[in-house]
Order: C-alpha cells, then sequence, then structure tokens
C-alpha cells in the first residue's frame, strides 16, 4: 500500500513535528538521567525557590532542580508506558486472535464479555488491579496494561472478522491451511497497518493513565518519580509556587502530542481517500432569462462544459433541446458525462466541478444562476437512480414523501398525507396510508422507487429527471417501473430527461435518444431512427450489440430486433 | 426470490403469528427490555464477584496487610473475624453478596462508619459534576462538531479545517488532570475567580466541571463532525437538495437524526469513561465525591469501602451504557435488535 505513496505525503507536517518531538524526548530520556540525576536527586540548602538563571523551574522543597526532575523523569515514564502499551497490545492481539479462531458460541460469548468490559471506564479497571497489588512501578504498569487488554482484543477480532472475508483466506481456507497459519501468515501481515495506528493510540491512553495513576497517589512511589508523581507533588505546593507544576505539565502534554500527530498522521495516511477541494463558484446573476421569440424548447442546452477545476472537462461543449411533453433520453457508459449533465440541467452539480454554459435554462430559469427554490421544486422533479439510498433512513416515508408539499405548496400534514396516498395507489403501491407511517427500510427497493415516482409527480412538474431510474433494480421491477414512466408520460404529458447506459431501456420510452461517449453527443437519434436500427456511429452499434446479449440463451438469432 | 428480500419481507409486518398474546412476547420492545435486564443482572453479578475477589487476591495474608504495619497478632485476628476471612471462601463470598443485596457492605476500617451511609453522603458531589459535565459536553459538542463539518464540507475553508483540529487536538492531548491542574494555577491561584478546592459554594462547581468536560468536548465535537461529513456524502442529502429544501430544515431534519446513533453510542462509552475522568479530577480538587472516597480508601487500604465504591461506580457504567441504549431504541426502533455497540 505504502508504495502508492510518495515519501513527501508520508513527512506531512503533523508527522514531522510528531516524529522529531518523540526523537526529541527520547534522547531526553537516554540523556537526562545521566547527567542531570546529581541536580534532580541531591538535596540542597536552596529549597522552594523561583525561577532563576541556576534553577530555571525552581527548586522544591528539598531544594531539588526541578527541570531536571521532570527530564530525569521522562525515562520512567516512557519505559512504564511502553511496558503498559506493550501489554496491552500484545495480550490484545493473541486474545483477538484466539477469539477469532475458536469456535462460533465461544466467540459469539467472549465478544459480548469484551464488548460490556470495554464499556467500563479502564481506569476503573486499573485501581480495581492497583488496589489489589502494592502501589509501585510495576503495579502501575501491570494495571493499565491488563486495563487497556479487552479494547484491544475487541478491536483485534473485528478487524481478523473483516480481513477473513477477504478472498485469499477464503482460498487459504479452502486449499486446508491451518487456522494457527492462516491466522499469523495471511492475517496478520493485512492486518498490520491498522493495528500499528491503535498501538500509537494504547501508547498515548497508557501515558495519560499511568501518569494519572501516579497522579492520584497510586502509582510510583518516592523515592522514585514520574511526571505523574511530580505533578502529586506539586499540588501542595500549589499556592506557594504554582511553578512546580509546569514540568510535568508540559512533559506530559508534549508527549501526548507527539504520540497523537503521528498516530493522526499515521491514520490520514492510511485513509486513501482522496483530499477534495471547493472551488468558489462564479454564478450569474439574472434568475431568469429571456426565452426568445420562436424557441419553444421548454430546456435549452447550449455548450455546456463540466470540469474539474484546473484538471479535466467532463462535459465538452454539449448542446441539446427538451421540448414540453418530449421525453428525451441520454444513453451512454458510465463516465460519459451523462449523470453530470442531468444533474446540472436539474441545478444540482456536485459542489467540486465548474459548470459552464452558453445557455442554460429550465423554462424561464436560469440554470447558471440560483432560481427561485420553490419554482425549482415544483417544476422540476427528480428521480434518482438508487432507492435503497435516496430516502432518509431515519425519517417515515410520509414525512419524506410530502417535504415539497408541505414546504413549497404550503399544505397542511393532513392534505399532504391525502394527495400522496392517492399518488401512491396510481403507482400500484399496496396499502399506501400504512407505508407512509413505514420507514425506508421497511419498503422493497421497487416500491421505493415507485414512491419516489409517485412523489415527483404530485407538484405536476414540467420536466422529470430520471437518472438510471432502473439500474438498481431487478428486471421483473424494472419493467414495472418503466411502465409507470410511460403512464404518466401518456396521462400527464410530463417532459422527461430520462438517463440510462441501456438502449433497450430507452427504447420503448423516449421521444429522442442522445448518444454520449467522454463528455460527448456522439449521435442523436429518433425512436423511428433507432427502432429501425438506422444508427451509424461505432458506438452506438456497440451499445445496440450489449443488448440482446442478456437474452442470448433464449432467442440467440432474432433477439435484437424482437426486444422492446 | 433473494435473500435480501426474503429478510425484508420477514422484518415487514403483516402477518400476525399467534394469540394476542404471544404477539405482545414478540413485541420488540418486550425483548430488549429482557435483554437489556439480563445484561444488567449479569454485570452485577459479574461486578459483585470481582469486589468480592479484590481481598482474597491479595498476595500475602489480606488481615495482616488490612491491619496495617505494626499491628500485633491479636489486632490482626480482630481484622481476621472482622473480614471472615477464616470462614470458608465460599461462605464468604454468600455473606457478602447477601450484604450487598441488603445494601450492607461492612463498615469502613478507617472511620467506623457504614459503607453504604458513606456511599450515599458521597454520591451525589460525582453525579452533580458528572451530569454537569455531560450536559455542557453535549450542548457545546453537536452543535459545533455540526457547524464545523457544514462549513468544510467538500473542502471549504481549510483554515478553519486546520484550526479546529489543532486546537481539538491540542485540548484532548492534555490529561483531564493536566487541564485541572492549570485550571487551578490560573483561575483559583492567580485570578482567585473560583476556589480552588473543596465543593462549599456554588462557585466551587466551576472549575472541577470545566475540567472534566473540556476532553471529552473536543472528542466528541470532532466524532460529530466526522459523521457530519460523512452523512453530508449521502445520497439521501442529495434527495433533499433536489426537494430544494432550506438548509436549516435539511440539516435537522436529514442530517442530525442521522448522526445520533454513532454520537451517542461513542458518547455513551466516554461519558462512562468519565467516570474514571471524575476520581482524578475530584483529586485535584479535594471535591468529596466517590473518586476522592476511592483514592483514600486505596491508600489507607480500607477494603469495604473500596469494594462498595467500585461497585457502585461499575453499576453506574452498566447503567449509562443501558441508558444510552435504550435512548437509542427510542430514536431508531432498528436499533431495539441487538447490540449498537459495534461502530
Amino acid at each position: 500500500m505504502t508504495s502508492r505513496f510518495t515519501v513527501r505525503e508520508f513527512w506531512t507536517s503533523a508527522m514531522v513535528t510528531g516524529a522529531v518531538l518523540m526523537i526529541a524526548l527520547i534522547l531526553i530520556a537516554v540523556i537526562a538521567p545521566l547527567t542531570l540525576k546529581q541536580a534532580a536527586e541531591q538535596l540542597s540548602p536552596n529549597a522552594a525557590q523561583g525561577p532563576s538563571a541556576a534553577h530555571w523551574l525552581g527548586t522544591d522543597d528539598f531544594g531539588r532542580d526541578l527541570l531536571a526532575r521532570a527530564l530525569v523523569a521522562t525515562r520512567l515514564t516512557l519505559l512504564m508506558t511502553a511496558g503498559a502499551a506493550a501489554i496491552t497490545v500484545l495480550a490484545g492481539v493473541v486474545i483477538g486472535l484466539a477469539i477469532w479462531l475458536s469456535g462460533r458460541c465461544i466467540r459469539e460469548a467472549a465478544l459480548r464479555v469484551l464488548e460490556t468490559a470495554v464499556a467500563y471506564p479502564s481506569l476503573i479497571f486499573a485501581l480495581v488491579i492497583a488496589a489489589v497489588l502494592e502501589p509501585g512501578v510495576s503495579s502501575a504498569v501491570i494495571a493499565i496494561g491488563i486495563a487497556g487488554i479487552p479494547g484491544f482484543a475487541r478491536i483485534t477480532a473485528n478487524l481478523a472478522s473483516s480481513v477473513s472475508s477477504s478472498e485469499y483466506v477464503i482460498t487459504a481456507r479452502l486449499l486446508g491451511v491451518s487456522p494457527v497459519r492462516i491466522a499469523i501468515r495471511h492475517m496478520l501481515p493485512n492486518m498490520a497497518e491498522p493495528l500499528l495506528i491503535l498501538s500509537a493510540t494504547v501508547f498515548a491512553l497508557s501515558l495519560v493513565e499511568i501518569s494519572a495513576l501516579s497522579f492520584i497517589g497510586l502509582g510510583v512511589q518516592s523515592p522514585n518519580y514520574d511526571f505523574g508523581r511530580l505533578l502529586n507533588d506539586s499540588l501542595g505546593a500549589l499556592y506557594t509556587q504554582p511553578v512546580e507544576a509546569v514540568g510535568p505539565s508540559i512533559m506530559i502534554a508534549l508527549t501526548g502530542l507527539s504520540v497523537m500527530l503521528i498516530g493522526d498522521a499515521l491514520a490520514a495516511h492510511a485513509d486513501h481517500r482522496a483530499k477534495r477541494r471547493f472551488f468558489p463558484r462564479v454564478l450569474q446573476r439574472n434568475r431568469t432569462v429571456p426565452v426568445p421569440a420562436g424557441d419553444a424548447a421548454l430546456v435549452r442546452v447550449e455548450n455546456l462544459r463540466i470540469s474539474i477545476p484546473g484538471r479535466q472537462e467532463l462535459v465538452k461543449g454539449v448542446s441539446f433541446a427538451i421540448h414540453p411533453g418530449e421525453v428525451v433520453a441520454l444513453v451512454g457508459e458510465s463516465g460519459s458525462g451523462k449523470s453530470l449533465t442531468a444533474m446540472a440541467i436539474a441545478g444540482l452539480p456536485s459542489e467540486d466541478l465548474a459548470v459552464e454554459a452558453d445557455v442554460l435554462r429550465v423554462a424561464d430559469m436560469n440554470m447558471l444562476a440560483e432560481p427561485n427554490q420553490s419554482r425549482l421544486a415544483k417544476e422540476i422533479s427528480i428521480v434518482y437512480q438508487d432507492p435503497g439510498t435516496t430516502f432518509n433512513p431515519s425519517l417515515r416515508m410520509g414525512s419524506q414523501l410530502t417535504e415539497v408539499l408541505r414546504t413549497h405548496l404550503g399544505m397542511g400534514g393532513a392534505k399532504a398525507r391525502k394527495v400522496i396516498t392517492e399518488a401512491l395507489a396510481a403507482v400500484n403501491i399496496t396499502e399506501p396510508a400504512k407505508r407512509l407511517r413505514q420507514h425506508p427500510y421497511e419498503l422493497s427497493g421497487g416500491m421505493r422507487q415507485r414512491a419516489m415516482i409517485a412523489a415527483s409527480i404530485v407538484t405536476s412538474p414540467t420536466l422529470i429527471v430520471a437518472d438510471e431510474p432502473t439500474t438498481a433494480l431487478d428486471v421483473t421491477v424494472q419493467a414495472e417501473v418503466l411502465r409507470q414512466f410511460r403512464r404518466i408520460h401518456r396521462e400527464q404529458g410530463t417532459a422527461m430527461l430520462f438517463i440510462s447506459h441501456d438502449l433497450g431501456v430507452v427504447e420503448a420510452l423516449c421521444d429522442t435518444i442522445l448518444v454520449m461517449k467522454s463528455g460527448e453527443i456522439v449521435e442523436r437519434l429518433t425512436s423511428g431512427q433507432l427502432a429501425a436500427r438506422n444508427v451509424h456511429h461505432h458506438y452506438t452499434k456497440a451499445l445496440l450489440a450489449a443488448i440482446p446479449v442478456l437474452d442470448l440463451g433464449r432467442m440467440p438469432a432474432t433477439a435484437g430486433a424482437d426486444t422492446r | 426470490m433473494t435473500a435480501p428480500s426474503i429478510a425484508e419481507a420477514s422484518r415487514t409486518p403483516g402477518t400476525p403469528a399467534g394469540s394476542a398474546g404471544s404477539r405482545y412476547l414478540r413485541h420488540p420492545w418486550v425483548g430488549f427490555s429482557l435483554r437489556r435486564l439480563g445484561g444488567l443482572l449479569l454485570s452485577f453479578a459479574v461486578l459483585v464477584i470481582v469486589t468480592f475477589l479484590i481481598v482474597p487476591l491479595i498476595p500475602g495474608d489480606p488481615a495482616v496487610i488490612a491491619a496495617g504495619e505494626g499491628a500485633n497478632p491479636a489486632q490482626i485476628a480482630a481484622v481476621r473475624a472482622e473480614l471472615g476471612l477464616d470462614l470458608p471462601l465460599l461462605t464468604q463470598f454468600l455473606n457478602y453478596a447477601s450484604g450487598v443485596l441488603r445494601l450492607d457492605m461492612g463498615a469502613s476500617f478507617i472511620s467506623g462508619e457504614s459503607v453504604s451511609a458513606l456511599i450515599f453522603t458521597r454520591f451525589p458531589f460525582t453525579a452533580e459534576i458528572a451530569l454537569l459535565a455531560i450536559v455542557l459536553v453535549l450542548a457545546i459538542a453537536v452543535p459545533l462538531g455540526m457547524t464545523v463539518a457544514i462549513l468544510t464540507r467538500g473542502g471549504r475553508n481549510r483554515w478553519l479545517d486546520a484550526g479546529f483540529n489543532f486546537v481539538t487536538s491540542l485540548i484532548y492531548s492534555v490529561p483531564q488532570y493536566v487541564v485541572a491542574t492549570l485550571l487551578v494555577v490560573v483561575f483559583a491561584v492567580t485570578l482567585r475567580w473560583f476556589p480552588a478546592a473543596g465543593a462549599a459554594t456554588l462557585n466551587s462547581l466551576v472549575l472541577p466541571t470545566a475540567a472534566l468536560m473540556l476532553g471529552p468536548a473536543c472528542v466528541i465535537s470532532r466524532i460529530v463532525r466526522r459523521e457530519t461529513a460523512a452523512v453530508l456524502e449521502k445520497d439521501y442529502i442529495r434527495t433533499a437538495h433536489g426537494w430544494r429544501l432550506s438548509v436549516l430544515r435539511t440539516n435537522a431534519r436529514y442530517v442530525l437524526p442521522n448522526l445520533v446513533t454513532t454520537t451517542l453510542t461513542l458518547s455513551g462509552l466516554i461519558l462512562a469513561a468519565q467516570l474514571g475522568g471524575a476520581v482524578v479530577i475530584e483529586t485535584v480538587f479535594a471535591w468529596p465525591g466517590l473518586g476522592q472516597g476511592i483514592v483514600n480508601a486505596i491508600l489507607q487500604r480500607d477494603y469495604p469501602v473500596i469494594r462498595g465504591i467500585i461497585l457502585v461506580l461499575g453499576l453506574l457504567a452498566t447503567l449509562i451504557i443501558i441508558l444510552v441504549d435504550l435512548i437509542l431504541a427510542i430514536i431508531d426502533p432498528r436499533n431495539l435488535g441487538g447490540t449498537t455497540h459495534d461502530v
């Protein structure tokens, strides 16, 4: 995975800062006890002094240099933290893998136990252990180390189960490789990256908690001292010598910050999502445009260009018109720019794209400006591709389907529900009143898509934009959805812009077919030309050839001509 | 028929099975309540066992350790008898467990005060700062996280993005007790605005609560921000845009409800962890709550008090988890089915 990234991307400023801090801390941990031990631990008559040139942070009640103590304490603190983190990570990985390797019953039970254990504050776990053991360095390490195990074991088990469903693990299993071998040879290497990132988090947490334990007096005991112990010592003298708290506070904060920066940078590095850039859109001022005399078109698109600013042009100067009541299809493979074109016409282009055109209007609304929202909502309805994700899972269907009626047509709740109930019945949805009270997940995909269609026609729009409305559906359900579009067109005469990658789907529905490829319209066909297979562009021919493949088994020879 | 559609069909209520009584039993809330009640009882049992084990697990003779250094054999014997350490382990456990059920957890070795009474005096202090901190954390973190996510969506306002990340990670990377100490140095010692210790006046609440809430407010606002950014990418947000809903309506009805599950689940865990935070914070501010109580008890090896307070803190953590599950189930009935901790 790492090879995909340049060295420069790995060494982000956060990573550099974190790494430099950590190296400095490790150097302090190595050097300070060798050189500063005398100043840090020798009792001297200069007790409880304020900051001075000789003692930058002053001295404590025994005349020991506070800066030296803070620096010397780095070694013990880092060693203890590393010890505790090692216990957590090693035991967590072993237990997590063991849970994944064990039988289903044990696995389920163990995961339940871990889940409950994780919910308990780990410091309280540590307190129980501290209560049992004599307070001191090793018991603090053991207490904090053990307290973190359930969390890490649970994460390992969850990671293992997600990695185990990958193909190479399944293949290895089919080949009869032993589970333990699979776990060690195949799974661990693939879990290494997230586990490493999480180890940084464990280190940071161990640091905070070990210092906390020492801070409340249950960790490191005098004469030993770590950051927490030093901070605890300073509490008693806060009023007389508040500066005593500064050294250990800064050291704890710096160590924590360093580990966190490294962890965050590692996590960001592993997160493969590219960063998006925002380009402020240049909007035209006039919201409406005069419709030239003699232009009867409902939708007029002239030289529409859509691009990722500074990089790539996705739609390269597309022009066409949709007349009132006309059904126009935009057909092409994915990436041909057909959906981008449709969404630009609907006034919903993606925010990181630049949209330019000589003319882009629907009725007299200038879609390059920001037309009146209520008018847009009423006149342009949109049906989306995947009915599984187009509805808000948290709201009931009725509440969503009546949005436009209530917010833009000013209907009351009861009236809006009555209107939408009738519309649902019209698209053959059974028990429409009950559906309104249900959540989206309680309806099938076909039902949700028909509900979307119902909601799209209740405002009597002049244009319906349907963006691959049948692609996500079963073949039988597709037919029913297409029937609804045909019925709407027959009964209400609404103009439609119908997007599809399938010529077979649009053939029976559309008056005009525009074939798009790589951001350009390569062929314009009437339904008659398409029916007669009177096509010229090789790409259109290829699309046509793609249709009968589905039915090859049943009608090998004349499939193309028979498809409706 | 494909597998998902069968699953959908079985989820759709519509075929009433059996009598009214059995349908009542099948009601999702019944199963939910039974599972949570079972979980509560199980956690309670585990807590009783764990707190019991604290004493037998002490390396060496618990009676000698409990009696303290320099105790003579007679004193040790007295402690042994008082703790019931001369009895068989099972008898000890049954005595302890029945005591817990009668709210009788013995008396403190040090003060002789009843442990239950001690817990009842200390509990309100911990509850006070913990609840106040929770309310403040949610009231600050949710609007802050949402606002930042909305303002930085699609790569806008990069300086806000960087600033928010820097400030929240800086505050979060400083542990609560360091924040607490610094708050004391600045606001109590230097500025003298608030008292540094004790729980005498309403003013005393300010610093402990602030110390307790700053870190979690940062973490949770980061979580809310991340979740909001994820929700803003969802198809149903595009649907809401397609319906030309106002910014306010889109965020209130299409963004906020879909943040709640993850945010509350993670926040519940973080807030339960605040019980641990309270232990440390109470030490800094000499706040007379359970945290200070248990630290003193561990230092003084006051085992009955240790057992009692650990039991109560554990039960509180369990109750917080169940409460979060309950709120989630009320908000979104899909959560009635199983656990919600797999985020």
